[in-house]
């Protein structure tokens, strides 16, 4: 079944399963990050008094762990020891035990609920306050932030803490009960006391020594199974191409090594978490015989209680438990550390743009937008756009045409104001885009993206979707207007059908005009439009061309225009290259003209945008 | 030979319906069980030796309170017998030889329990291995028609976590058995032994805990897959809002997106808080009877030993046997659970490896032999399987494509010309009529060497994320760089990847290039093209390209195709119109054919649609 991908020329194919780039991120951090911490707290703080309860509640607890070997001591030397006297503190032994029973179970009940229920509040804040900044923060950190990787920050790091959080609280009752534990028994005995505790710094001692390791060993153990199903996703998403080149056996082969990998990967890790075991049950049991062999001989010369023996063995038998989850923690807080910075460090970056606390918000505008000497640019010293200057009238049609990288996509963008110019100024309105709020912006300005991107949800809600209290009306109405109620009295539920991941369900044409039924409900004065170039079937084109025209009615419009059809019928067109104007006008002057838009329209291209390539 | 090829077409085993990945703990499917017992079993040393390593793990934690209420006796039974020193230096090594008999024992227990862990995980991982290997293997036979009814999120799912709860059955399910087995029937017939009616006392805490943590965990069960359907919600809500951000940003919805997350976020955390509670209470109450049976103990025990019915090294056995039951109880309910875990997604992943690719090689099936490359269609009809909302069919469809000989198919969406380009290299069989090769049923070809020799270049590119020359060179990965080059250029890219930083080594996807539609579709050409297959069939192929690139690409590839049959389906006229015969598909149906020239002189359909798109496009020559 297993073949080799190796031919007997020797040479090994080009051929890999799986992503090549690794999704792993730093897992553990510090121990104890100062700033983390500080910042954590000021999202603790709001449940403060809960939490506080909560440690109550925590060591009350532990108090009753701590008590119970005590009872038991007391009841075998006050009364079963003590002969035909001890029947009656028996009793009395028996109901504080029982007492003690009830306090252990309240406060266990009430510190786990406390904080588990603090921890997942915290999780839903925290997550909150990212995604909350996400939705102002800079659009450049965006546009080079992969959305994969801020969800695992918005999952899997927000997990580490609230784990952080609940691990915390029981990880301060484990260390007071490890104390209290020590204490008791030297309280009861010092001799016998320090010398059954002489084998805890021994366990101390192997788990420094095998934290490390074992937490290569974990590491590498993830990171092969996370390439398994690297591989495996890759398989279930690219199988028609798998089947249609033939690649089934060289990929098996491939995904046979990584999982193998990851099998021995994980054996060599439970190696690590088993050896554990017969050192612990190992040093326990020498413990009970340092008490079995002292202690009982202790009991032999009447120095000591047998009471205070039994009451030993039972606590031998639990003083691992807190060191082992006190490592635990120690593992789980490196790795809330790492996670923290990583959280906070999302809600640190910069909002570059940002309303001015004296912004305007003006009911209506005239439809005008205007390009000022503007000059922009994503990264220093690059600036992609160079003193760009034109208007566009209110109710007029302007085309943005240019090759691919000519900064297009960038004037779009201005006039939202998704960034902030370098020089010069971009005017909506009349108004400078700074003075006036972005939510105002928000409502003159209508985008359509050249990806129709659409939500979740039903084909009603995505059409009002710029304006949630539209009404049924409004919402057929701008349907209609687009072409696309036809097709969506088709569907069985109709406007309520729900859309499945961003509407695979429809062809790319339709998702097209639902895009414009949105915008068209949004009924706002300007139209920023990028056409789509994927080309769909021609009676579709047809339709959304009529759409288009429907659309572009009675509204200021800036097209970036691929398809000749949109640039022809635009009242002017701008050709950009490089970032600058090169040529500005309507068709028939521009084709009399001789320029670049002349030569581009004479060798017939369906769309501006391969040009560039081709000139290389 | 026929009924193999009814049995083939009929495709009743390869109808297994998406089920629901839910995993339904009300069901316990025995059969599901014991298949993967059996593949445990299978790994027969490994599992005797974690079975072995169980039981003895579990006889030698009980020989500890044995040892200990030994102890407690010697050290405090001579105070009651004789004074003489030499008794008490008895007494002192009877206690060294108990301490000693102790240490055994508790090294003896860590490590069978190492053995007993390290084993079962061994044998659960190798479990997990298997059904790895299985599993991707079988996907790779299923057909097209079954994956596109699958989804591929419900597939990952089963890959992932379903074969985790499969692996994790031999540990929890398994082994633990065993292990609370001897403590808990060994523990209670040395404490019956000791005394009958306070071992029932002791015991009496089993069965409620038990029944109590098994309830427990089913309503958990149901809250978990509340909570993880409602933050499923969540995530694919913040996952849209942040891939559509400047969908968000232009409607200015910032404040709409929030009020959706607290919607969504309020809802979750009442089901979490809902959970917290059902499991605080649950383990809490299980901890509160556990110890108030100690409490009885110590009560009865207590008289008992009073009475001088038993020893106090007796009463403290009986103690310390409790202690050392408290967590493998509590471990009863999280044995249900992976017993109804197991069941479930057992079942699913069967269901899956069980199905019969409804594609695969007939008993009698040949390789293709050498031939010049004629591709028939002869009356062929086809209809998807009842399981389709759609009625798409296809019915008499016939014509021939060969050295030479093009064809290009046209119509409106749905007419059915990707299911053509499919039936060619068999991702679906035909209904009636028959596809042939240079007169070879095509079902009665090998899979390997009909698809070798049927090149599809589909419509919708998928790459794969790695290097560019990987990706060209998908179908033959031992291919020369020449190669690569040649398909790259005719496929005009060859430049465009030239330029790129890293060449033809630059990664494409995340953290590489990202590539334009229509470069991801010339590098789908490239692909298709490289291995040099006897029917080249674009499905679609150019429509992101633009028609000027189109027309060079169609110029590089006329001599290299020149002695190969070539199926061109599109929607824009101007790629196809050379075609020797044009194919005018509607519902399934041809209702016109000829060359572009007869098409158009003929004015129906075809016509109309030239004329559209020279008004609308103005693209075609």
């Amino acid at each position: 079944m297993t073949v080799t991908p190796t031919t007997p020329e020797e040479r090994p194919p080009l051929a890999v399963v799986g992503s090549q780039v690794s999704q792993e991120e730093e897992l553990f951090g510090r121990v104890f990050d100062q700033w983390v911490v500080r910042r954590l707290f000021t999202f603790i703080w709001p449940y403060r008094r809960r939490l506080a309860f909560g440690v109550a509640c925590v060591l009350t607890f532990t108090a009753t762990q701590l008590t119970i070997p005590l009872i038991i001591r007391h009841t075998i030397d006050d009364a079963v020891a003590a002969g035909a006297a001890g029947a009656e503190v028996l009793q009395t032994m028996v109901m504080i035990f029982f007492a003690i029973v009830v306090v252990n179970y309240a406060a266990s009940r009430a510190q786990e609920t406390i904080v588990g229920r603090v921890a997942s509040h915290l999780l839903f804040d925290l997550r909150r306050a990212m995604y909350a900044h996400l939705q102002v923060v800079s659009l450049s950190f965006m546009d080079k932030t992969e959305v994969g990787r801020l969800m695992s920050r918005l999952q899997g790091d927000v997990y580490a803490l609230q784990e952080f959080l609940e691990t915390s609280i029981s990880a301060i009752g484990d260390f007071v009960l490890l104390i209290g534990i020590i204490c008791v028994l030297l309280v009861l005995d010092p001799r016998l006391g320090a010398l059954t505790l002489s084998v805890v710094p021994l366990l101390f001692l192997v788990r420094i020594v095998w934290l490390p390791l074992a937490r290569k060993a974990f590491m590498h153990a993830r990171e092969t199974s996370s390439a398994v199903n690297g591989a495996l996703a890759e398989n279930v998403h690219g199988v028609r191409v798998v089947q249609a080149l033939r690649r089934e056996d060289v990929n098996f082969a491939l995904f046979d090594n990584k999982a193998r990998d990851n099998l021995l990967a994980a054996l060599k890790a439970s190696k690590f978490t088993n050896i554990m075991i017969p050192i612990v049950d190992t040093l326990t049991g020498a413990a009970m015989a340092i008490v079995v062999v002292v202690g009982g001989g202790l009991v032999l010369d009447n120095a000591l209680d047998v009471g205070v023996m039994v009451a030993f063995l039972f606590y031998v038998q639990r003083f691992f438990d807190p060191i082992r989850s006190l490592t635990i923690q120690y593992s789980i807080m490196q790795r809330a550390m790492a996670a923290g910075q990583r959280i906070f460090e999302v809600m640190d970056v910069e909002v570059d743009v940002e309303d001015k606390p004296d912004a305007l918000a003006p009911e209506e505008i005239d439809g005008a937008v205007a390009f000022e000497g503007v000059t922009f640019g994503y990264l220093p010293g690059q600036p992609v756009l160079h003193d760009v200057s034109f208007r566009v009238a209110p109710g007029e049609t302007v085309a943005v045409v240019g090759p691919t990288g000519s900064g297009k996509t960038s004037l779009m963008a201005l006039a939202h104001r998704f960034y902030d110019v370098w020089e010069g100024a971009v005017r909506v309105g009349g108004h400078d885009v700074r003075d006036v709020t972005q939510a105002s912006l928000g409502r003159h300005i209508a985008m359509v993206l050249q990806e129709p991107y659409l939500f979740t949800g039903t084909i009603r809600d995505n059409i009002r979707y710029a304006r949630a209290d539209a009404s049924e009306a409004e919402v057929v109405r701008a349907a209609e207007a687009v072409g696309a109620d036809a097709f969506i009295r088709r569907l069985e539920k109709g406007y309520d059908s729900e859309l499945d991941q961003g509407g695979v369900n429809l062809s790319l044409g339709q998702r097209q005009l639902l895009s414009f039924a949105r915008a068209l409900v949004a009924d706002a004065k300007i139209l920023v439009l990028d056409e789509a170039t994927a080309s769909v079937d021609s009676y579709t084109e047809l339709e959304i061309q009529r759409a288009l025209a429907r659309l572009l009615e009675g509204r200021t419009a800036l097209v970036i225009a691929h398809r000749l059809a949109t640039v022809r019928n635009a009242d002017r067109i701008v050709v950009l290259q490089d970032g600058r104007i090169i040529e500005e006008g309507d068709h028939p002057a521009l084709m009399a003209s001789g320029g670049l838009y002349s030569k581009l329209y004479a060798m017939n291209y369906a769309s501006f945008d391969d040009f560039a390539e081709e000139a290389e | 030979m026929e009924p193999i090829r009814a049995a083939r077409t009929d495709g009743t085993v390869d109808t297994e319906a998406p089920a629901d990945y839910r995993i339904d703990v009300s069901r316990f499917d025995a059969s599901v069980l014991v298949r993967i017992a059996k593949m445990a079993f299978r790994y027969r040393g490994r599992m005797s030796l974690a079975i072995v390593a169980t039981v003895m793990a579990a006889s030698f934690q009980l020989f500890v309170p044995q040892f200990l209420g030994r102890a407690v006796d010697q050290a405090q039974g001579l105070l009651a017998g004789a004074e003489g020193q030499a008794a008490k230096t008895a007494a002192a090594e009877a206690l060294f030889t108990t301490a000693l008999l102790l240490i055994g024992a508790a090294v003896a227990r860590g490590l069978c329990t190492c053995m007993q862990n390290y084993q079962g995980e061994a044998v659960g991982q190798s479990i997990g291995y298997d059904l790895r290997r299985a599993y991707y293997r079988k996907l790779q036979q299923l057909s097209y028609s079954w994956h596109d009814r699958v989804h591929s999120g419900d597939l990952m799912t089963r890959g992932i976590l379903d074969i985790e709860g499969v692996r994790l059955f031999v540990d929890t399910g398994i082994l633990r058995s065993f292990l609370l087995t001897v403590l808990i029937g060994g523990g209670g017939v040395v404490l019956w032994r000791i005394d009958p009616t306070l071992s029932m006392v002791a015991l009496a805490f089993v069965p409620i805990v038990g029944i109590r943590a098994s309830l427990a965990r089913l309503k958990l069960r149901d809250t978990w897959l509340a909570l993880q359907d409602e933050l499923s919600t969540l995530t694919k809500a913040m996952e849209e809002n942040l891939g559509g951000l400047r969908v968000v940003r232009a409607f200015a919805a910032q404040a709409h997106e929030l009020a959706r997350y607290d919607t969504i976020g309020a809802r979750a955390l009442a089901i979490s808080h809902r959970r917290i509670n059902l499991f605080v209470q649950s383990t809490t109450q299980m901890t509160f009877v556990y110890f108030l049976t100690m409490g009885l103990v110590l009560w009865v025990g207590g008289q008992k030993t009073l009475d001088g019915e038993i020893t106090l090294g007796e009463l403290a056995e009986f103690l310390a046997f409790m202690t050392i039951l408290q967590m493998p109880v509590r471990q009863i309910g999280w044995m249900v659970n992976s017993l109804a875990r197991a069941s479930t997604c057992g079942g699913r992943l069967f269901a899956v490896l069980d199905i019969e690719p409804s594609i695969r090689d007939a008993e009698t099936a040949i390789p293709l032999p050498e031939g010049p490359g004629v591709l028939r269609f002869e009356n062929v009809s086809f209809r998807y399987p009842a399981w389709a909302a759609d009625e798409r069919t296809l019915a008499g469809i016939s014509f021939e494509a060969g050295p030479g000989r093009t064809i290009g198919i046209v119509g409106p969406p749905g007419s059915g010309k990707t299911t053509i380009a499919h039936l060619m290299g068999r991702y679906h069989d035909v209904g009636d009529g028959r596809i042939t090769i240079d007169g070879h049923d095509i079902r009665d070809l090998t899979l390997e060497s009909l698809r070798l020799a049927v090149a599809v270049v589909q419509q919708d590119p998928f790459l794969f994320t790695s290097s560019i020359d990987h990706n060209v060179a998908y179908g033959d990965p031992w291919a020369g760089r020449p190669d690569i080059e040649r398909s790259a250029q005719a496929a005009q890219l060859h430049n465009y990847i030239r330029g790129l930083p890293g060449g033809y080594e630059t990664l494409v996807g995340e953290r590489g290039v990202t590539l334009s539609g229509g470069q991801r579709q010339r590098l789908a050409i490239a692909r298709g093209i490289l291995p040099e297959a006897r029917v080249l069939v674009f499905d679609d192929s150019t429509a992101a390209v633009d028609a000027g690139t189109e027309r060079r690409i169609r110029q590089e590839l006329r001599e290299t195709v020149k002695d190969r049959a070539v199926v061109i389906i599109a929607h824009r006229l101007s790629s196809l119109m050379h075609a020797d015969e044009i194919l005018f598909l509607d519902a399934g149906r041809i209702i016109e054919r000829g060359s572009h020239d007869e098409l158009l002189a003929a004015g129906g359909r075809y016509a109309d649609l030239y004329g559209l798109q020279a008004r609308a496009g103005e693209d075609a020559p």
